[in-house]
């Protein structure tokens, strides 16, 4: 496309069949302990397909 | 639902309920933003006019445009409908597990930091150290709670978790000793103010900690006003050395170097970058928890200067990165292509839930920051959760559980927020802590435009 450039992404739609396992870190668990983000959090499924 | 966008020369448009990111020219955001209410000829006639001196762009040039952004439509890439509210409801009859918990060895500490939530590490409560046998039927309990769930986390957690080393040394190991009888894989992490960081907690910490966290909050100046020994002394001086001497032996492995920063350093680039140049490279810093009356709180006069200031460190890490020395700053780190699935991103950190804070008492919260509110004892680790209602009131905080949150683009990203921000801001752990959604929302835009401009370097 010209005038559009889409970065590859995860398809979250997707992720409804695939994801769901639980096995990721838990969020707060990590380095912020005082606010709440995902996107940081890696997808335990997906690195160990990788 | 969309999020259009610019920052730093990029044009950018997240598609919310897919979580596709595009970068477009100025053409293709325009018609972007007028694409849901408005129709061809009136999308063609006002870019004429607004392109007219642009001679690349044509009527041709402009459905051209149109046609990729319904082609993206139609691919479920650009304006997906959001499928997953009906999956969030399901989330509240969910049977959880335990993954997590935050073991608090150590109700006391060696610093007496102003701003500490904890209260000095007491939790408004008595001095106390966790004794082996609490720690140990804490694991016993996270094991017989979490299902067939494989990787298991532990936080040693204070006030100064360091200030009870035997307790996390002796429970590291009882750990190990059945974590392959019974499955599961422990991941253990220190967060640690430095004071008594010496050889041999480095070499535990490399052989048994998949993270470790120390507290630093940059600049001298600033660590020293708020970050004081118990005789008011500034504790920089004392721990930089040690944390420099830790990462040095540290390796590859994970850590991080966290500071806060509050109302009197709002150019916290500047710890920031304070970090880097004593040789930091994976780096968190936060915003100030407090109430709004304390003297080093927030303001909403200080945002813009946030903003700016999240902009700023978004530029120089992608020029450190150019030249080769990069930094990692924890809120831009942003896996595009194996980040979280649709359930984590709606059900957040899992506090109540999935993951539980436990005092030297063996009591239990849903996480370390509603330690020591009576309201929110869920019970303990001999018994278990005897306090049911307070965790379904948990399992409904998730990204459709709050009303503010309902036209949101962040939802997907933050989960509906902080719980324990929301309770303090609010009253209510499924309110909204305004303040920190700005600045979250902020931070989300840094993180998708520095893969913008990696994803036009790496081309």
């Amino acid at each position: 496309m010209k005038r559009i450039k889409t970065i590859e992404t995860r398809d979250l739609k997707k992720s409804v069949k695939t994801g769901g396992c639980g096995e990721c870190q838990t969020s707060c668990q990590s380095a912020c302990k005082t606010s709440c983000g995902v996107a940081n959090q890696q997808c335990e499924k997906c690195l160990s397909e990788k | 639902m969309i999020h259009r966008y610019k920052l730093n020369g990029y044009n950018i448009v997240l598609d919310v309920f897919s979580g596709s990111v595009h970068v477009v020219d100025d053409l293709a955001y325009d018609i972007i933003g007028m694409y849901e209410d408005t129709d061809t000829d009136n999308i063609i006639s006002a870019m004429l006019e607004k392109y007219a001196s642009d001679s690349d762009v044509n009527e041709a040039e402009i459905r051209d445009c149109i046609d990729d952004i319904e082609e993206l439509k139609n691919d479920s890439r650009l304006f997906t409908a959001d499928e997953y509210a009906d999956l969030a409801f399901d989330f509240k009859a969910r049977n959880t597990v335990v993954k997590a918990l935050c073991l608090h060895v150590a109700h006391t500490c060696n610093l007496n930091c102003e701003y500490c939530f904890a209260s000095q590490g007491k939790y408004h409560g008595d001095r106390a150290l966790m004794s082996f046998e609490v720690a140990k039927q804490a694991i016993d309990f996270l094991i017989e709670h979490s299902g067939s769930r494989k990787n298991l986390e532990v936080d040693f957690f204070g006030g100064e978790p360091l200030m009870n080393f035997e307790v996390v040394k002796e429970i590291t190991a009882y750990c190990r000793s059945i974590e392959k009888e019974k499955g599961k894989n422990f991941r253990f992490t220190l967060t640690t103010n430095g004071v008594l960081l010496d050889d041999e907690v480095i070499d535990f910490t490399n052989r048994e900690c998949h993270n470790v966290v120390l507290s630093l909050d940059g600049r001298k100046e600033v660590h020293d006003r708020l970050r004081k020994s118990v005789n008011g002394k500034g504790s920089y001086d004392l721990i930089v050395p040690k944390f420099q001497h830790f990462v040095e032996r540290r390796g590859n492995k994970g850590y991080y170097i966290r500071g806060t920063f509050t109302h009197n350093n709002t150019d916290f680039t500047e710890d920031i970058f304070h970090m880097a140049d004593l040789g930091f490279t994976e780096l968190s810093m936060e915003p100030v928890v407090c109430p709004p009356d304390d003297p080093y709180a927030l303001t909403y006069d200080d945002l813009p200067v946030l903003f700016e200031q999240y902009e700023i460190l978004a530029k120089d890490m992608l020029r450190r990165e150019k030249e080769g020395k990069p930094i990692t700053f924890y809120h831009y780190m942003l896996d595009l292509n194996s980040g979280p699935c649709i359930y984590k991103r709606i059900s957040g950190c899992g506090s109540g839930t999935e993951y539980m804070a436990v005092t030297p008492w063996g009591d239990l919260y849903p996480c370390h920051q509603f330690v020591g509110n009576p309201e929110y004892l869920l019970g303990n680790v001999y018994d278990g959760v005897t306090n049911p209602a307070v965790q379904d009131e948990f399992k409904l905080c998730n990204a459709y559980a709050r009303p503010d949150c309902k036209d949101c683009w962040a939802k997907l990203y933050c989960s509906g927020g902080c719980a324990a921000n929301a309770y303090h801001a609010t009253g209510s752990v499924t309110g909204t802590y305004k303040y920190g959604c700005e600045l979250f929302k902020k931070r989300i835009e840094c993180a998708i435009m520095m893969k913008a401009a990696q994803a036009e370097n790496a081309d």
